[in-house]
């Protein structure tokens, strides 16, 4: 390990922490995989300004993942995922949470190597604990996407989700792009050893994951089972088809994919609410698909996307 | 003789692929071996999370050339012919074959093709890339820039012959004579210079290339983990199976987990144990019941003796306990009895409608059924009713190998006090007091056992109101299935219909449920095509309501359509009938063969099982004691005799039918006889038929077959002494008439016609 020593010696906020004899709080993890990513030569962008239900869904990574120019991008994403909400009331279910997510065109070889090390500098020392490449295989049926990887186990937990994608919107990756998602909840919690993903130290200062989310989790879902409209969300869903629609014959897959985005968000509320019945569930995702696919082929026609 | 090693280095292989990658490496190196002329030598192969390899010993350094004499077509034939020839032993011109004769052929062409051998390196090099471009993973992927495929990143190839590096290249990886070992515990990259050195600085390096191997220190580990700690590791050779697939070397490293979670359903704890978490589990020594431990397989000897290690593993666990510990209550807060509507919304197969729709058949049938297996009525049918309402719980949607026992647990609550979760800081959020419908023990077993056989080894359900359940759950999936054209083909049976038709053999063989398997089909088939049918009348409703909303005037989608009620007949009764068709035609044989399948498997021989099969009968129990009896009847020499002597009796018969002689019109004529074995034949089958008859009433086959021996030495009397054949015809017809009389008694048993002799 005389990579992870070396890049150790750089100083981060979880270093720093471990030397006051602390563990990192939550924001220290992520200011230091940011850090850690800057210095593999990845662009550290900000979260997408449209509610996703996973950090692959930011444009930076869907649509960045088509055509053959290469890209290195590592950014925070809240998720939201109205189903999975509690009511803040389960230890490790959210409605919305947030993932650390890297994506690097082409893969580099050593890309285990690298996501390794970066586990070390937020103070996950592999002969100390037991990490573990479990196989997974991701798909995201929305957006016509499917790659081959693992989940990574750390002492059991699953970390982190380690992907190559293979296709994208239906056409496949060509190259293919390595994607890390880390679940930062978790990570933390085990970073911190917590139990309860409320009781997270959010910045070291006092202020716990709790504290800043709690409240929101409460009361989003009560929006999620109780409050939304579904006469509504339906007819939004319908209205955001059509515009993602207009756009696409414009050639104008960015716009597009932000209403791709909401219509998918849009059936996730419909869906959390329980007004989906499985067949027109089967049919909601080939819509949401149909647009993502759309973008996908508009995009790959776009100066960013195009192919040499 | 020369060795060859290959060793395939890339990222991660998926655990449940790597035995079979390793058996499939072996197989296409031995197929591409023997097509290169190389038929002997040995295979050593190894699979670990990083690498699949093989060494290969006992080899050729090269093959030898091959002559082989090529015929080609006679003299004078064709010039199409000739060119043919000429293009394929690959000659210039017809000279240079030589000229041979036989009689039958006559004067022909002949060339001796000579295949040149070739060095066994450049066999491998020709090989191993087209072995790695095609090989056979279930899910390969490409990474990187290039489009070589394979299960994870390929990063290595080591290919040494007898020491040196075997030169070819695959998509820009050469081979080469490096490896490297164990991720954590290695020592980086090092060169090997053949199998044994390779095998020496593997397992330094830290890795067990054998499988067996880390499946053995895994189970050697584990049990003196246990015996240490008082505890008895439970089996589980899938999970070993898998685990071994995980780790380069195994440490097993015991875990403690919080005993206050000893109160959730064991089968829950062992779920999550197992399949979330890849945690072997142990039983308390002295009592045999679940201990609060669990056993992990780490890839790494940590540092601090995997100190670290148990504290995470216990903490992910008890996140995930807690998990479970909150379906588990929140599941408890609605009872069972009112989750049955929501069955409605659950597809249960797009042509068969909902799981509720099934459920509302399977309450009728378990209804029918309940008196015929001695089972209370309405206790079938609320089993029934409530047997698929665990599959909208939490807990089953978390773990989907728990339907049926989730639901006994949720059926069977007693007055359960509420108690705080675990976890920190939860007082206030604990669940409020919980109401539970209690049901009755037979119908909570039942919700749980009518799932039932669900493997081979899985023993069947024994309780009547089970029974019921299981038997009519299964029908209706059998039925459903076929009436829709959906039976299992050779290769696939994604309903597990197999399976379901094994298991109603088997319940009602094994409980000795005397049931009329064919009006159960019938009655079912009405009551699911029923359904079936509504549907069919309700899309066609929805086609013109289509046509509706789009604009089309009534008089427009009449014409379209044809007349709208009549189209909804029309579709509903096709579908009725088609579907009867179907389960007509494919059901009975079906059942017949897994039943012949399942004998065959418990040692009968298939001429008995057609024997007893042949007898109009429909009570399953019935025929297999036929077939029970006459397999120990006919291993007797009273058996053999008696089938001897029926077979000749029964050759005549057919002979004389043959040419037109009707055994239906033969009635026997005492006064005709003229011989004594006539007569003794005779009175024998009188004297029998009435034991016969008492034997059947009572079922007791073996006591029938041996009334029926006594028969033995009046056939023989009858066959040796008496020529049927005579010369008077009322006296030929009546001695026909009087085997045709023995082969109708006989008959009463089994088709001794399907039984071959000796």
């Amino acid at each position: 390990m005389s990579e992870s020593k070396n890049i150790s010696s750089h100083q981060t906020a979880c270093s720093r922490a471990y030397k006051l004899g602390k563990k990192p709080s939550f924001q220290d993890i992520i200011l230091t995989l940011s850090d850690y990513w800057a210095r593999q030569g990845c662009v550290i962008l900000q979260p997408y300004d449209s509610e996703v239900g996973a950090g692959t869904l930011h444009p930076a990574t869907t649509l960045r993942a088509l055509g053959d120019k290469p890209w290195k991008a590592a950014y925070v994403q809240p998720s939201r995922r109205p189903k999975d909400a509690r009511y803040g009331e389960n230890p490790n279910r959210l409605g919305h949470y947030y993932q650390y997510q890297v994506i690097l065109k082409p893969n580099p070889i050593n890309l285990q190597q690298l996501y390794l090390d970066s586990l070390y500098e937020i103070g996950i020392d592999p002969k100390l604990h037991d990490i573990r490449f479990v196989e997974d295989d991701w798909e995201n049926p929305t957006v016509g996407a499917w790659g081959l990887g693992w989940e990574v186990w750390c002492d059991g937990m699953e970390v982190s989700q380690y992907t190559y994608f293979q296709q994208v919107g239906g056409f496949d990756c060509k190259p293919v792009s390595g994607e890390l998602t880390y679940g930062l909840e978790r990570l933390t919690m085990y970073v911190q050893g917590v139990e309860n993903v409320y009781d997270i130290d959010f910045n070291g200062n006092g202020v716990s994951y709790g504290d800043v989310f709690l409240e929101n989790e409460k009361q989003q879902s009560a929006f999620n089972f109780e409050h939304s409209d579904a006469a509504m969300l339906k007819r939004w869903f319908e209205d955001a088809e059509k515009q993602c629609g207009i756009l696409l014959a414009n050639n104008l897959p960015l716009p597009a994919f932000d209403w791709a985005l909401k219509s998918s968000h849009l059936f996730n509320l419909l869906d959390a609410r329980g007004v989906v019945s499985p067949t027109e569930r089967q049919s909601f995702i080939a819509r949401v698909r149909d647009l993502a696919k759309g973008c996908a082929a508009s995009w790959l026609e776009t100066q960013q996307g195009a192919s040499k | 003789m020369s060795e060859f090693l290959l060793e395939l280095f890339s990222e991660e292989i998926p655990a449940r692929m790597q035995k079979r990658a390793m058996e499939d490496l072996v197989r296409l190196l031995d197929e591409g071996f023997k097509k290169a002329g190389i038929l002997q030598c040995e295979f050593e192969s190894f699979v670990a999370p990083r690498r699949l390899g093989v060494g290969v010993t006992d080899l050729p350094t090269a093959t030898p050339e091959v002559r082989e004499e090529k015929k080609g077509p006679k003299l004078g034939a064709s010039q199409a012919a000739i060119d043919g020839f000429i293009r394929a032993a690959g000659i210039a011109s017809i000279s240079e074959a030589r000229i041979e004769s036989d009689a039958k052929k006559g004067d022909y062409y002949v060339v001796d093709v000579v295949k040149a051998g070739a060095k066994t390196t450049e066999i491998i090099a020709e090989l191993v890339p087209q072995i790695i471009r095609n090989f056979p993973w279930p899910k390969s992927m490409r990474w990187g820039e290039g489009s070589l495929r394979w299960v994870r990143p390929l990063h290595r190839v080591l290919a040494l012959f007898d020491g040196e590096i075997v030169p070819f290249e695959i998509e820009g990886i050469k081979a080469s004579n490096q490896t490297e070992g164990h991720r954590f515990h290695g020592n980086g990259v090092f060169a090997v210079a053949n199998f044994a050195d390779y095998k020496t600085k593997i397992a330094a390096a830290n890795v067990i290339i054998d499988r067996e191997v880390r499946k053995a220190s895994i189970l050697v580990q584990a049990g003196e983990i246990c015996a240490k700690n008082g505890l008895e590791l439970v089996d589980d050779i899938g999970l070993l199976e898998e685990v071994c697939g995980l780790v380069d070397k195994p440490f097993v490293i015991l875990g403690q987990m919080d005993a206050a979670f000893l109160d959730l359903p064991p089968e829950v704890i062992r779920l999550t144990l197992r399949l979330n978490q890849k945690y072997f589990v142990a039983n308390d020594k002295a009592t045999g019941k679940l201990a609060p431990y669990f056993i992990v397989v780490s890839n790494v000897n940590a540092s601090d003796g995997g100190k670290a290690i148990a504290l995470g593993n216990a903490r992910v666990l008890s996140a995930r306990l807690n998990d479970a510990r909150y379906f588990w209550d929140l599941d408890r807060k609605t009872p069972l009895a009112s989750r049955v509507a929501k069955l409605d919304t659950l597809v249960f197969h797009e042509k068969l409608g909902s799981v509720g729709e099934k459920v509302k058949r399977i309450v009728e049938l378990a209804g029918e059924i309940a008196p015929l297996v001695g089972a209370n009525v309405d206790d079938a049918k609320r089993a029934a009713l409530l047997c698929k309402a665990d599959l909208t719980t939490e807990m089953v949607g978390e773990f989907p190998e728990l339907q049926g026992i989730m639901g006994r647990y949720y059926a069977s609550l007693g007055a359960v006090p509420s108690r705080p979760p675990i976890y920190r800081g939860a007082v206030e959020r604990m669940p409020p007091p919980l109401q539970v419908g209690e049901e009755l023990a037979s119908v909570a077993n039942a919700i749980a056992e009518h799932y039932k056989p669900i493997g081979p080894s899985d023993n069947v359900p024994t309780h009547p109101v089970s029974i019921a359940v299981a038997l009519a759950d299964k029908f209706d999936t059998l039925v459903g299935f076929f009436a829709i054209g959906e039976k299992p083909t050779g290769s696939g049976d994604p309903y597990a219909l197999r399976r379901a038709a094994l298991g109603i053999i088997r319940i009602i063989l094994e409980n000795e449920l005397h049931l009329n398997y064919y009006d159960l089909v019938e009655y079912l088939t009405v009551e699911a095509l029923t359904n079936l049918a509504l549907k069919a009348v309700d899309e066609a409703g929805t086609i013109s309501n289509i046509a509706i909303e789009r604009g089309y005037s009534e008089e427009t989608i009449h014409e379209i359509v044809g007349a709208e009620t009549h189209t909804h007949q029309w579709a509903g009764r096709r579908v009725f009938e088609e579907g009867i068709a179907r389960v007509k035609k494919g059901l009975p044989s079906f059942f017949l063969d897994r039943l012949k399948i399942y004998l065959r498997d418990q040692g009968f021989e298939h001429d008995i099982i057609d024997a007893a099969y042949a007898i109009d009968d429909d009570d399953l129990v019935r025929i297999v004691n036929r077939i029970k009896a006459l397999s120990i009847f006919l291993k007797t020499t009273e058996g053999e005799n008696l089938l001897a002597g029926y077979k000749r009796a029964a050759n005549i018969l057919k002979a004389e039918e043959k040419k037109g002689w009707e055994s239906a019109d033969a009635v026997v004529n005492p006064s005709l006889f003229k011989e004594n074995a006539e007569m003794s034949l005779f009175a024998t089958l009188g004297e029998i038929s009435s034991d016969l008859a008492v034997f059947l009433a009572k079922e007791d086959f073996a006591g029938a077959l041996g009334a029926l021996s006594s028969l033995r030495s009046p056939i023989y009397a009858f066959l040796d002494d008496v020529l049927v054949n005579d010369a008077d015809a009322s006296i030929r017809q009546n001695r026909l008439a009087l085997l045709a009389q023995l082969r109708q008694m006989m008959a009463k048993i089994a088709d001794f016609e399907c039984i071959r002799g000796n």
